[in-house]
């Protein structure tokens, strides 16, 4: 199920990168937010997956596609000639996931023993994650609800027709 | 998990650095701001990871709380887009020189 899901991620993200019209990279990115979903699931994290599916593929990504349609984009031209900061950026991604990936194959130990798959489902579920919440984090919840606050004051600011 | 989280971590690597790629090359402005979401989504797959093997709920607050942070930051960005694209009428990001004289 993971090497599924992970496969279907990976292409849908290179779809994203590669699609020349924003709506079908929109198109691709929400397929490989449901695809997270579906691994967040497999690691028994059911709360986080639940709210991915609604936040990230319900909210956002509506947000990205009304955007897009309301500016009405096409897709942009091709560049002619090759640049060499593209060379210089993709040898930087290459380094990047080298190391990344190098990190992940050292194999370290993460201190603690792996909890088992019942104990995984009991952190991950709805009920503990909401008493911690609530809880221990209250004041970050505080603070958070603040923050969407002032986003959503500061998009319809910056959105409004007279600002220049 | 049925698998060990050594293969999350390499699959969020995979995903963080194809983000990268996004933001490096891709000049639509919209585009750009999708590919840091799937950074963010990279980010939030290893924390859940972490979290879930070690039996922690810490790590799934912060992904809790970044993802908020996610919501206002794809709101405040494309409301930015839209100004520039009333202002300028492109959303290419090699035309967008606002601070250049």
């Amino acid at each position: 199920m993971f090497f599924l899901l992970a496969t279907v991620a990976v292409a849908a993200a290179l779809g994203m990168l590669i699609a020349r019209n924003p709506v079908s990279s929109a198109l691709w990115l929400v397929l490989n937010l449901f695809c997270i979903a579906g691994l967040y699931l497999t690691l028994n994290a059911s709360f986080i997956g639940v709210i991915q599916i609604l936040v990230y593929a319900g909210a956002i990504m509506v947000l990205f596609l009304f955007v897009i349609m309301l500016l009405n984009l096409s897709a942009l031209p091709e560049l002619e000639e090759i640049e060499w900061a593209s060379i210089g950026g993709f040898a930087v991604g290459l380094v990047l996931l080298s190391q990344l990936l190098y990190m992940v194959a050292l194999q370290f130990e993460l201190g603690v023993d792996p909890v088992g798959a019942e104990a995984a489902a009991e952190v991950g579920s709805a009920a503990s994650l909401g008493e911690i919440l609530f809880t221990r984090y209250a004041l970050h919840l505080q603070v958070a609800g603040v923050l969407l606050l002032a986003a959503t004051v500061g998009a319809v600011l910056l959105a409004q027709r007279r600002f220049q | 998990m049925d698998v060990a989280p050594n293969w999350y971590l390499a699959l969020s690597a995979v995903l963080f650095t194809i983000g990268t790629f996004g933001v490096l090359f891709r000049r639509n402005a919209i585009v750009v701001l999708m590919s840091v979401e799937l950074m963010l989504n990279a980010v939030n797959l290893t924390l859940v990871t972490f979290s879930q093997s070690m039996g922690d709920p810490s790590g799934q607050m912060l992904v809790f709380f970044s993802i908020a942070v996610a919501a206002a930051e794809a709101a405040v960005g494309l409301a930015i887009v839209i100004a520039i694209f009333r202002s300028k009428v492109t959303v290419d990001i090699t035309e967008i020189h606002l601070f250049k004289h």
